[in-house]
């Protein structure tokens, strides 16, 4: 049957989601503009440990200095290792999974091996792995968590490809002549970049999580540098008598991590590439 | 006589099936033996049904499949030592299903610029020009051009997929049941279509198809394959109005004739079900099914030989005459 | 004359989007005799497929039924319940699909499958329906059904599984099959064997036979009367042997002269197709007036206006026409 195509309101989780990193992106772009002090320097023993009040927004640490700020310039370094480590993440897998779907024979095995192995091993404790040997720091940090959870785009990647490669159009784009990289690159990936851009997406609420839990047991970003999770670090031993120290790098984390899921999710329901191939 | 187009000489495509573990390795022999030729400007069609060979021939043809066996030579030379652009150039194909035949991510301009792009034509104007006279050809209009694949029903995708065969000026089209997958109101047009640009250019074709009907209009010559080999080839006239192969007559009578009640004589019929091409029976693969089957089509395989110059039959009973397609099919 | 086993009387079923209503098929009316063989012919999307369903009452959302009677056996049953349909689908009317994989449970065995049908309708006991199932197979003429039984679906090639189904269909007896392109996957050496079947057991059966398909040459093979639709109505309905002797509707006469007849090269040499021009329209592009004005040949100032009323012929046919000469 021949029907008109229904739409689903896929909207709701796109907007919610997609205000919420857009608010995150605009704070870490904007933190000199936005942040009231310099977050590592302006140190002040006379302010330490002030609850949340008029003068300082979300209380002060141990330090004296303001959370508000902290928080603010620890946007950068959470999305920056959120979007390089997936862009890493991606590149290295789309381009695993794409050749292995496509050329199959032993290189698939190959791909297919590593990837199981990849999945095998849990992704933080290669990271810890990582982090140990190439010691803290932020490019250490990305290194671990863009080299480390690339399985997930490789495994989507290989299986979109495997069910695209029957397609005519690829088979028409063989006949004519095209090259393997060229097919690969022109007919494949724009038909499969749909999913690939959800999964990228989902990952950076992971890779954002991964870092905060490396920065918390102390591998990831070194104070004084704030980042959200070496913020909560640092707190963890007032979080009884001064719960703010945590709970507001906590709310920074919850709210941007869902940010991301629920865009995740609601570019699944548009990018979906039934919606535009869609045969009835 | 010209040099053929196309020729292929006892090809065969067999593919393992299986694995060492899980209960062996089983040859299936998709394509057992083939030969063939098609001449400039000339339509073979093909008929055959499922499991039949048919598209395994098309795809080993088109130089995506490595033959077996056998050899397949391209105007006279054998394909292996082609260049896999010059082979591109000389044949092309169209995907039965227009759906998903054409990039959906590509507008009509970039899908018949890039080839020629990939083979060396590199002046814009050029490109441009070839484009749009492609695209009067198949009839679509040149504003369609940035028009992506959606936009379009399915019998204008399949002109596109002509047109994008059609692009690099080959020599011979292999059209792969062009339009079975199509609106009954829309295939007349493909067909007389197909037909204009085989006057107008010159064109070969193979028309693959189950439809008779279609294969009979089209065709000058037609070649009847079953499980892997051919069991009859002819001229047109040979194969609807003389078949000597049971098999060729089961597919003509099984034709539903809307003009005239079934009055198909009992040994026009074929029994049961075709066979696995992973397990064909020995001997005549049609024997199971055959309505004239002897002792000697268990045991042998009938050879492809002569009822008379051109006309092939694989059947050891090929001198028998059937029923033609005009005696089952009176006029009204 | 005795009444009429089904008759479908204006029926009108809507298609709802967020957008806007559609109608998908309006002013279908047929009556199907008992034991006869009736045939609905059209293109994809014309609404030949979910006039059956409305019949079984299956339609779904965005489908919906909106107007019009389904009379079956006297009855009015286009308001039944779901428990009352239940009861109906089965038992009084059947249905076999295009695709038979898809309509059989993959993780059963085909002869449960049948088998589950006389214990749901009859209240057989299994030990019972097991053998009535092999029986069944036995009826659609699969080979050694005592042990084609134990075999699941994908074990089966096409016609076998196809086979399968009519067994499931035609189980528990029922008045009215509806077959929806039930060869249209198969072979056409297959296919020619389970018309054949169908035509055989329907007849001995006397169960009345609604037959869906793209393919004018073979509903009109198996059926006495022929309707054919397009865009949502009947254009014409007619004796099958009448509809080809003499076509009253240009879309019919399109159809019919359109497509390459088997002997006809040999007889007159190459012809040239006639074609019908343009494309099937969609159900949001429906054209004012008769549905079919864009690409009729015969079309003039009042079939772009006027959707035309439906012109009784002889043997209970008609055509929708305004030209219908």
């Amino acid at each position: 049957m021949r029907m008109p195509r229904l739409r689903l309101k896929g909207g709701t989780s796109l907007w919610i989601g997609g205000t919420l990193v857009a608010v995150a992106i605009a704070v870490a772009v904007a933190a000199p503009l936005i942040a009231r002090t310099d977050p590592v320097m302006d140190a002040n023993l006379m302010n330490a440990e002030i609850p949340p009040g008029l003068e300082f927004p979300f209380g002060t640490d141990a330090q004296g200095r303001d959370i508000y700020s902290r928080i603010v310039y620890g946007a950068r370094i959470s999305l920056t290792v959120g979007i390089v480590s997936q862009i890493l993440n991606s590149l290295i897998g789309v381009t695993l999974g794409l050749t292995a779907g496509y050329w199959g024979g032993w290189w698939d095995d190959v791909v297919t091996g590593l990837t199981n192995l990849m999945l095998a091993i849990p992704s933080l404790i290669f990271a810890l792995a990582i982090m140990a040997i190439l010691g803290p720091g932020l490019s250490s940090l990305l290194a671990a968590l863009g080299l480390t959870a690339w399985s997930y785009s490789c495994r989507i990647a290989r299986a979109q490809v495997l069910s695209l490669k029957s397609q005519g159009y690829i088979q028409a784009a063989r006949i004519l002549g095209y090259g393997d990289l060229r097919i690969m690159f022109t007919q494949v990936l724009p038909n499969i970049l749909g999913p690939l851009i959800v999964i990228a997406t989902l990952g950076m609420g992971g890779a954002i999580l991964s870092e905060a839990a490396l920065s918390f047991l102390g591998l990831g970003i070194r104070p004084p540098f704030p980042s959200w999770g070496s913020m909560l670090s640092e707190a963890r031993d007032q979080i009884t008598t001064a719960p703010w120290l945590s709970v507001f790098p906590g709310l920074a984390i919850f709210f941007t991590v869902l940010g991301l899921n629920l865009l995740g999710d609601g570019l699944r329901d548009i990018l979906d590439p039934q919606s535009t191939t869609r045969r009835t | 006589m010209a040099e053929p187009l196309l020729a292929l000489d006892s090809l065969a495509v067999h593919f393992t099936v299986g694995s060492l573990l899980a209960g062996g390795v089983k040859v299936l022999k998709a394509v057992d033996g083939v030969t063939l030729d098609v001449k400039p400007g000339e339509c073979l069609g093909l008929v055959g049904e499922s499991g039949c060979g048919k598209s395994t021939l098309a795809l080993a043809i088109m130089g995506l499949l490595p033959p077996t066996r056998g050899r397949l030579a391209l105007e006279g030379r054998d394909i292996k030592t082609v260049d896999r652009m010059a082979t591109a150039r000389t044949v092309q194909m169209v995907f039965q299903d227009p759906y998903a035949s054409l990039n959906p991510r590509q507008t009509v301009r970039r899908t018949l610029a890039d080839p020629l792009r990939i083979h060396g034509v590199t002046d814009k104007a050029e490109i441009e020009a070839r484009v749009a006279d492609m695209m009067a050809k198949v009839g679509l209009r040149p504003e369609q051009a940035d028009r992506y694949p959606h936009e379009f029903s399915g019998g204008q995708r399949q002109r596109i997929g002509i047109a994008r065969a059609l692009i690099l000026r080959p020599k011979l089209v292999i059209c792969d049941e062009p339009v079975s997958a199509l609106d009954v109101s829309i295939r007349a047009q493909i067909i007389n279509l197909l037909l204009d640009l085989k006057d107008e250019l010159g064109l070969a074709y193979i028309m693959i198809s189950h439809d008779l009907g279609v294969v009979e209009h089209v065709s000058d010559r037609v070649a009847v394959m079953y499980l892997g080999r051919i069991v009859e080839q002819g001229s047109w006239q040979e194969i609807f109005e003389d078949p000597r192969h049971p098999y060729t007559r089961a597919l003509i009578a099984a034709i539903p004739d809307p003009f005239h009640r079934a009055v198909v004589v009992e040994t026009a019929k074929a029994k049961g079900e075709i066979a696995s091409a992973l397990n064909p029976p020995p001997g005549c693969h049609f024997h199971p099914r055959c309505p004239l089957k002897q002792d000697v089509c268990v045991r042998e395989v009938p050879a492809l030989d002569p009822v008379s110059p051109g006309h092939l039959a694989a059947c050891h009973f090929r001198d028998l005459a059937g029923t033609p397609a005009t005696a089952l099919r009176p006029p009204r | 004359m005795t009444a009429p086993l089904l008759r479908i009387e204006d029926l009108r079923i809507a298609l709802r989007t967020e957008s806007a209503t559609y109608n998908a098929v309006e002013n279908v009316s047929f009556e199907i005799g008992r034991g006869e063989a009736f045939g609905l012919v059209g293109e994809s999307g014309c609404g030949k497929s979910i006039t059956a369903l409305s019949v079984m009452g299956l339609l779904r959302r965005p489908l919906a039924l909106a107007g019009g009677k389904i009379v079956l056996d006297g009855e009015e049953i286009q308001d039944a319940s779901p428990a009352e349909w239940r009861r109906l689908r089965g038992k009084r009317v059947a249905m076999i699909f295009q695709e038979p994989m898809t309509a059989l449970n993959p993780l059963s065995p085909v002869g449960r499958q049948i088998a589950e049908m006389f214990v749901l309708h009859q209240g057989a006991g299994w030990s019972e329906a097991m053998d009535r199932a092999e029986d069944a197979l036995r009826q659609v003429q699969v080979p050694s059904p005592e042990r084609r039984i134990k075999d699941f679906p994908h074990q089966l090639s096409g016609g076998m599984r196809q086979r399968v189904m009519i067994a499931i269909a035609l189980a528990c007896g029922p008045e009215l099959l509806i077959a929806d392109e039930p060869t249209t996957a198969l072979d056409v050496t297959v296919q020619a064997e389970i018309i054949d079947l169908m035509r055989e057991l329907c007849a001995a059966k006397g169960t009345a036979i609604l037959m869906i398909s793209h393919d004018l040459g073979l509903v009109a093979n198996m059926c006495r009367r022929v309707a054919v639709m397009y865009a949502g109505r009947i254009v014409e309905q007619q004796d099958a042997d009448a509809i080809f002797a003499s076509p009253r509707h240009p879309y019919t006469r399109g159809l019919i002269n359109s497509l390459p007849r088997l002997g006809a090269r040999a007889r007159q040499g190459r012809q040239r197709l006639q074609e019908i021009s343009g494309v099937v329209p969609s159900i949001a592009g429906y054209p004012a007036g008769c549905r079919f004005n864009p690409r009729c040949v015969a079309v003039t100032d009042i079939c772009r206006e006027v959707s035309p009323e439906a012109t009784p012929l002889p043997a209970d046919g008609l055509v929708r026409c305004h030209h219908h000469g």
